[in-house]
């Protein structure tokens, strides 16, 4: 998209919310939807007198995080952010400044490409505000409410180094950090409930000028946003400078609707926050036995296990690529490998795992693995087609229950080979002329074939079954 | 009759919590309207939680080391359903959904907390005169100040409303008043008492502590109340120390320096006192030696752009959101404005002024980066100092109690109230304000003692000898 002779540099700030079962300095519960106002405390609503007691959990899931991104965990201190915003209780937020506990590190993505990471640090999240009428945000509404369930949620920050040169690069960072977010159980990467935010430092040079000013965008929750926000402020800032103007440093507000960004504040405008140390938290020093006991605790990262994988398949096809990365994504990856093992093929393990579980990811958690893999067994040995394989799967997902006899009590019996046989040849019969092109060579007209047995059948036939009757014939 | 003898009583049947409190409401009854000492009584808890005692006591249980002693508050010290304002107008109203660590275990050790005593502004004084409910008067002298900005803690004490009192000290807050009211005021070592519930001013140099008419009282006070709180993150590992068991060690064979920066400038009156304390610590069996630690000059300077500093971050929240004042507005900032412009007091926007200054970008290196190192060269000489003595003795107070308008009218001569009680909070360390002597108009006179990190047995030990001297039985 970007305009010959012109670079895109961008730098990413991602927010994730961590999975702990309590918040980051009290033991009001972790959890989002919860009734407004309802998981709240003196100390996570900054009542007069409370203090803040650090989570140990967040801090542990922190460390696997530097642990994943190649960081080194440093000794790092807490410091005040100040600011007033009613959707912070405290009109401070808790985060970590000159010292945070990850420092450096890099993440490599499937290109090939790598992208350094500066820092990812701790800090506490803040309430969430609903503005009424007016403009829908704060100034000018009508009425704000303000729910303070969200409020103290420990959060990590990954600050990622000006490294990447386009919104597709800066997108594909964003989904490996998911999925190593994921992975390391630190996580749910549920973009759309607000438990990873990111914030985009966009700016443009001519090829091998020195880097331009930049702007920032904030708040892009989804990676589609992301991508699609960069593009549009690329583009603007080329404009921009192309009309003989020049880029303000600032922060801007990404409208989804209307695809383009727009001036929050410029630096001039920008607060003062006034860091300082934390005068109610100590200094967090995790030890080498508590460093190893995270570094022992972490699996394998989705590079790694993409790279499992793909091990296991014979030159996979694009679409097989694809799958296995949505399978990876997913976490499904053992049980594709376990499939495998099994003697399940590769390509059918991995479609039905990409489709059919991917469909049902809520339920895959009690999936008896066991189950998946006779029921693929089945599919592949031809005693169910395709259609009736996704049916006990499904099944098997919903309620559980042994594949064999679901398959059984749906009437899913195996075609004979005689009585598959006389279709084939009735169909050849009636179908001359298609007939006569598949024994040609034209491989095309086995799907006309399989259809129509399909349609006799309707859908109990097995595919690879009729291709070898038309073999057989041919 | 002080806390342990109330104690004992009601433990013994002799006299009962319930009767306690009867004579404690009487005494504030007689004389609250006068002295404005308590913001809020809480006559229908302090009532429960007398009965609570007695019941324990007709069963045969034991209520605890304070059981059935009335005790005062300072009104910054959070305590459930119980209005709580920290001096402050801004507060008012507000009824805390939780209590304090401190007034737990007071309770749990069968005290009968009776209500709030009047403070400076969000402790922001040393003489109740920011308060915005009008000042504390010295029961010694009603013209004259009580000390702050525990003064209404210090008052309820000297007055004999209540046996025991607890209160605050960042800067001197409760050793001062309790030099200028006549009664024993103790700043625990940083951590040693947890924090959780006390409104903060400024975080790092925030304890609770006791004032009491005896240095046993006191210790009694402090052992109920120290010891680790998971809910501090500052809160100290160790449980509560012993202390009431070593009151009477004496000083025999102790190191003991007089500190010249701890009285420079005092008032003769003052000077005479820290003298005849000198000289009983040496009749003790104490060796006595002047020395100088010429970092506590800084001390003041430091405190003010520290403690400011973290003022203006901890008061952030009163913003009218939530709790307390709310001034309406064109919208949230304004409101925000009209809010803090209406419920705070004019020291209090002052300090939070210069503490926002001090922080600010291009002024924090200058002003709170340079404190901080100050503070650094603070703690290093205490240190130096308690490697060749055992304790310190010094003035806790300039003057004895002074008029009311005397120190309003130019902030920095208020200030100058603290100078020989600030540097102990900038180290961390223990330190305790004792009766010494009268000094001009007969007020009290208080002496301090001061000590290394958690050495306050032996601070007690030694405002004992003092005591004792002092004509104490």
């Amino acid at each position: 998209m970007v305009r010959d002779g012109w670079e895109t540099v961008i730098g990413l700030e991602v927010h994730t919310e961590l999975r702990t079962t309590t918040k980051m300095f009290c033991g009001c519960p972790n959890a989002f939807g919860a009734e407004p106002n309802t998981n709240v405390c003196p100390v996570c609503l900054g009542l007069p007198g409370s203090l803040p007691v650090l989570n140990v959990r967040a801090v542990d899931l922190a460390m696997a995080i530097g642990l994943a991104l190649h960081s080194t965990i440093a000794p790092s201190t807490f410091h005040r952010k100040n600011y007033f915003y009613p959707d912070m209780p405290k009109d401070f937020q808790i985060s970590q400044y000159d010292l945070p506990i990850n420092v450096g590190g890099y993440l490599d993505l499937p290109d090939g490409s790598r992208v350094t990471i500066e820092r990812a640090h701790l800090e506490e999240d803040t309430g969430k505000s609903t503005h009424l009428g007016g403009s829908g945000r704060l100034q000018g509404a009508d009425r704000s409410l303000v729910d303070y369930n969200r409020s103290g949620v420990p959060l990590v920050e990954i600050v990622s180094g000006p490294d990447m040169r386009s919104a597709a690069q800066a997108r594909a960072y964003a989904s490996e950090l998911r999925g190593i977010l994921i992975a390391t159980g630190a996580s749910d990467g549920r973009m759309e409930e607000g438990s990873m935010r990111i914030d985009a430092n966009v700016s443009v040079r001519r090829a091998g000028e020195v880097l331009g000013t930049r702007c920032e965008i904030k708040n892009l929750n989804s990676l589609r946003s992301l991508q699609r926000a960069i593009e549009y402020e690329a583009e603007r800032q080329i404009d921009l400078i192309g009309a003989g103007g020049v880029v303000r440093q600032e922060t801007r507000h990404w409208d989804e609707v209307l695809g383009v960004t727009s001036t929050m504040r410029t630096k001039e405008e920008a607060e003062d926050y006034r860091y300082f140390r934390e005068p109610d938290l100590v200094d967090l020093e995790p030890d080498a036995a508590w460093r190893e006991r995270i570094r022992a605790s972490l699996g394998a990262m989705p590079a790694e296990r993409r790279a499992t994988l793909r091990a296991r398949l014979d030159e996979p096809t694009t679409a097989q690529l694809d799958a296995l990365e949505v399978v990876v994504d997913l976490g499904f990856d053992e049980l594709v490998l376990a499939a495998i093992e099994a003697g399940v093929e590769g390509p059918l393990a991995l479609a039905r795992a990409a489709n059919e579980l991917a469909a049902s990811i809520e339920r895959v958690g009690d999936l008896d693995p066991s189950a998946f893999i006779t029921t693929l067994a089945m599919e592949q040995r031809g005693d169910l087609s395709a259609t009736q394989a996704k049916t006990v799967l499904l099944e098997v997902l919903d309620h559980g229950g042994d594949p064999a006899a679901i398959a059984a009590a749906k009437g899913f019996e195996r075609l004979s080979s005689d009585s598959l046989g006389q279709t084939v040849a009735e169909l050849i019969e009636q179908h001359p002329q298609e007939w006569a092109r598949y024994r040609e060579g034209d491989e095309k007209l086995a799907q006309f074939f399989i259809g129509q047995v399909m349609a006799l059948t309707r859908g109990q036939a097995n595919g690879k079954a009729v291709v070898a009757e038309l073999r057989a014939r041919r | 009759v002080n806390a342990l003898e109330v104690a004992r009583g009601v433990r013994e049947g002799a006299t009962s919590a319930s009767e306690q409190l009867t004579t404690t409401l009487g005494v504030i009854g007689e004389r609250n309207e006068e002295l404005n000492v308590f913001l809020y009584v809480d006559q229908a808890g302090a009532v429960a939680a007398a009965r609570r005692v007695d019941e324990l006591v007709a069963r045969g249980e034991d209520p605890g080391a304070l059981a059935g002693v009335p005790v005062a508050l300072k009104d910054n010290l959070c305590q459930r359903g119980v209005a709580t304002t920290a001096g402050s107008k801004i507060l008012e109203g507000w009824r805390p959904p939780y209590s304090a660590t401190v007034v737990d275990r007071l309770l749990a050790a069968g005290a009968v907390p009776v209500g709030k005593t009047n403070m400076d502004e969000f402790a922001m004084g040393s003489s109740t005169e920011t308060s915005a409910f009008g000042p504390t008067r010295n029961p010694h002298d009603c013209t004259k100040v009580p000390g702050g900005s525990s003064g209404g803690s210090a008052a309820a004490v000297a007055s004999r409303m209540t046996p025991l009192a607890l209160g605050s000290d960042t800067g001197g807050s409760i050793r001062q008043p309790a030099a200028l009211c006549g009664v024993v005021g103790v700043k625990p070592t940083y951590g040693l008492v947890s924090r959780y519930g006390l409104i903060a001013f400024a975080s790092s140099l925030d304890q609770i502590g006791p004032f009491a008419t005896t240095v046993a009282d006191a210790a009694v006070v402090l052992e109920v109340i120290a010891g680790h709180d998971p809910m501090d993150s500052t809160s100290l590992p160790e449980p509560a120390p012993s202390l009431l068991a070593h009151v009477d060690d004496g000083v025999a064979g102790q190191r003991v320096g007089l500190v010249r920066e701890l009285t420079e400038g005092a008032d003769d009156d003052v000077l005479a006192s820290v003298e005849l304390a000198r000289r009983a610590l040496e009749d003790a069996g104490a060796e006595v030696v002047e020395l100088s630690i010429p970092e506590c000059r800084l001390g003041l300077s430091a405190y003010y752009l520290i403690a400011p500093a973290e003022a203006s971050s901890n008061l952030a929240r009163y913003d009218g959101v939530r709790y307390g004042l709310r001034v309406d507005a064109e919208d949230v900032a304004a409101m925000n404005e009209a809010t803090r412009t209406a419920g705070f007091g004019a020291e209090v926007k002052r300090r939070i002024m210069l503490g926002t200054y001090a922080l600010s970008a291009g002024y924090y290196d200058a002003y709170y980066g340079q404190a901080l190192k100050v503070r650094t060269q603070m703690i290093d000489a205490f240190r130096r100092a308690y490697r060749e003595v055992d304790l310190l003795l010094g003035a806790t107070a300039p003057t004895v109690a002074f008029a009311f308008g005397e120190k309003t009218a130019n902030p920095l001569t208020m200030y100058l109230s603290d100078v020989f009680t600030i540097p102990t909070n900038l180290a961390g360390d223990p330190a305790i304000s004792v009766p010494f002597g009268t000094g001009a108009g007969g007020l009290p006179v208080g002496v301090q003692l001061l000590g290394p990190g958690r050495s306050e047995a032996r601070l007690f030990a030694a405002a004992r000898v003092l005591e004792l001297a002092n004509g104490g039985a």
